[in-house]
């Protein structure tokens, strides 16, 4: 049988081609874990692969405390009573205050030290810039475990959550630079390349429904589409899509984690994981209106992105992967001074402190 | 049914797998053999089985009663009846019914000297129902992962099965099946367009011949794949399809637990690119 140039080369393009699905596409094998997440016979499952699990798990571990959380000695001083300039945990023991500080400079900058956001000379002065923003991430923390409880729960957050050990958190997104004048494929629309959940879906989700509060729900309540009245386009069925890819990838779930795909609108039929990632989409929109974006201002160039915005929150920059950051360790309970009343001391709790002038300024 | 006066001959003796000559007869036109009767006895007690599992249910509207599989926590191990036990059941009734059908085809092949090409085909599907509720939960660890016998119900699974990986559509061998469904149908209904059209020349016109259908095929698209031809891709395309569907729910849990899109970074890691 002849085959000729042409034939031999589509037969090698192919077999290469086959070699590279069956070897670089990074295929799993059995056994894997399952988790059942509703009724059973639906396919409400959650699939987990063990050997990815166990990578990941080593990946989130939550660090020991700095020191270990004594009983403090005694309530006084106040933090304020020793220090000048406090703006924000002034009402905390002088000893939790040194603790936290301890373990802030643990959790953000290990090598850079104290110096990353003091000047050692004068610890109080607010000359560099990362103690502003270190002061406002504070008051955010404060904020998350006093406010958004129905999301973070009792488990809430520290710097950590987020740095890992960083000065900056490895997922953090900014206003994308929208393409300046089509190419040769044409206008790109914001998508049409790999990116979220390697999907061809928009890549900036995030100012849309993170930042600015755009109605996310895209599944019309009528059969037909209603006669006046806004329309929901297939564009806007795409960004909704782009964030829940967004936050399937981020905590490491599928769809059915939330959803019964019966009915996505439906929560009557939905596992209650839902109910806490609806507060999550509130509470990072939140925190990225009130402390994130409005740090703009006080970052360096090379801090800020593309259009020169602030570096701000999504699903990833806590989750990093996990369906709960850390695997659900509270590190709060070791650093109460981070959450709402503590145990370790009395008098003003953090709301009073967290009273200011306007949400998010920088002061 | 009448007896057609020539269809007495082809009733061959012989060729019986099983039984020898005891079940070798006829009931009206269909032959029975053992694997008739195996047949009859697996689909009575099965569709018996879902008529006690329906009247266990909350309903008897037909396109809601679902026979679900059990609950994850049993593992591979046999579950009550009323909580997914009917269902293991249910699918032992159907594999057997399902395989003696395709066996009593075996039969019928070799009392008539064919070759086995028609329990072939039947055994690619049940080879997809059998990866379905057997081999996939097989692989996975547990008989839940078999689907659920409803009407709706047993869509609210592929819903939910197709959303685990995000994406469906972007599973390869999804994506193979469903080019063969579409290919296998448009071989279809061009060939029966192609036999109609020749067997329905205008009035006063004879019956056109397969030279006839040969020629529109030629000047249509250079090439008529021929009489015997269309009928070997037509086989081809269809084993393919059902061959395709079953490796493409396979590969999806046992071999494949992230979202299918994701599937599709080795085109991008491709070494000529990268």
């Amino acid at each position: 049988m002849k085959i000729g140039i042409g034939g031999a080369s589509a037969i090698v393009v192919g077999t290469l081609l086959g070699v590279a699905m069956l070897t670089m596409a990074g295929w799993e094998a059995p056994p894997i874990d399952t988790e059942q997440v509703g009724y059973r016979g639906l396919g409400m499952v959650h699939l987990t692969n063990p050997r990815t699990e166990r990578r990941l798990q080593a990946a989130n571990v939550a660090p020991d405390p700095v020191w270990p959380l004594e009983p403090a000695a005694s309530f006084a001083p106040r933090a304020d009573e020793v220090y000048e300039n406090l703006q924000v945990l002034g009402h905390l023991p002088a000893e939790a205050h040194d603790r936290l500080m301890a373990a802030i400079t643990e959790w953000v900058s290990p090598e850079e030290g104290c110096g990353y956001c003091h000047n050692l000379e004068n610890l109080a002065e607010d000359s560099v810039y990362t103690k502003v923003v270190a002061r406002d991430m504070l008051r955010m923390t404060l904020h998350i475990n006093t406010e958004w409880q129905d999301h973070v729960q009792d488990t809430g957050v520290t710097c950590y959550t987020c740095h890992r050990g960083q000065n900056v958190p490895e997922e953090q997104w900014f206003l994308a630079q929208p393409q300046q004048r089509a190419n040769m494929a044409g206008w790109n629309a914001g998508q049409n390349q790999p990116g979220i959940a390697s999907a061809s879906l928009p890549i900036d989700p995030f100012s849309r429904f993170l930042l600015d509060d755009q109605p996310i729900r895209v599944i019309g309540e009528n059969a037909l589409p209603p006669a006046e009245g806004p329309q929901i386009g297939t564009k806007a069925t795409e960004y909704t899509y782009s964030l829940m890819n967004h936050m399937s990838e981020s905590l490491g779930v599928n769809c059915t984690f939330c959803h019964n795909s019966r009915s996505f609108i439906g929560w009557e039929g939905s596992p209650p994981a839902r109910m806490s990632a609806w507060h999550g989409i509130r509470m990072v929109r939140d925190i990225n209106t009130a402390f994130m974006h409005p740090l703009g201002p006080e970052y360096p160039l090379d801090r800020l992105g593309p259009t020169g915005d602030a570096g701000k929150a999504n699903c990833t920059t806590c989750h990093q992967g996990v369906n709960k950051p850390l695997y659900g360790a509270s590190m709060l309970k070791d650093y109460p001074s981070l959450g709402p009343a503590g145990p370790l001391w009395e008098g003003e709790g953090p709301q009073a402190m967290l009273a200011r002038p306007s949400a998010g300024g920088d002061d | 049914m009448a007896l057609l006066n020539f269809e007495r001959k082809y009733r061959v003796r012989g060729g019986t797998l099983i039984g020898g000559d005891l079940f070798d007869f006829w009931v009206g036109p269909f032959y029975v053999g053992f694997f008739g009767v195996t047949t009859i006895f697996f689909s009575a007690l099965g569709t018996a089985l879902i008529l006690w599992g329906a009247a266990l249910g909350p309903t008897w509207n037909v396109w809601q009663i679902s026979i679900a599989p059990p609950d994850l926590s049993y593992g591979l191990a046999f579950a009550p009846l009323a909580e997914g036990g009917l269902w293991q059941l249910i699918t032992i009734c159907a594999i057997g019914a399902f395989v003696s059908w395709a066996l009593r085809q075996v039969e019928i092949s070799r009392k008539l000297g064919m070759g086995l090409h028609v329990p072939f085909a039947f055994s690619v599907a049940i080879f997809a129902y059998l990866t379905l509720v057997v081999f996939r939960p097989l692989l996975m660890g547990a008989w839940g992962h078999g689907f659920p016998y409803g009407i709706f119900s047993h869509l609210d699974w592929v819903s939910n099965v197709g959303y685990q990986y995000l994406h469906f559509h972007y599973n390869p061998a999804h994506m193979i099946a469903v080019s063969f469904f579409f290919t296998t149908t448009l071989a279809l209904s061009l060939h029966g367009a192609l036999v109609l059209s020749a067997a329905n020349p205008p009035k006063g016109e004879k019956v056109k011949t397969s030279e006839h259908e040969d020629a529109f095929f030629r000047d249509t698209i250079g090439y008529s794949i021929g009489t015997l031809g269309i009928h070997r891709i037509g086989l081809f395309l269809a084993l393919n399809a059902g061959f395709w569907s079953a490796v493409c729910i396979i590969i999806s849990g046992p071999f494949w637990t992230r979202g299918w899109p994701e599937w599709w970074n080795w085109w991008l890691d491709l070494p000529i690119w990268r």
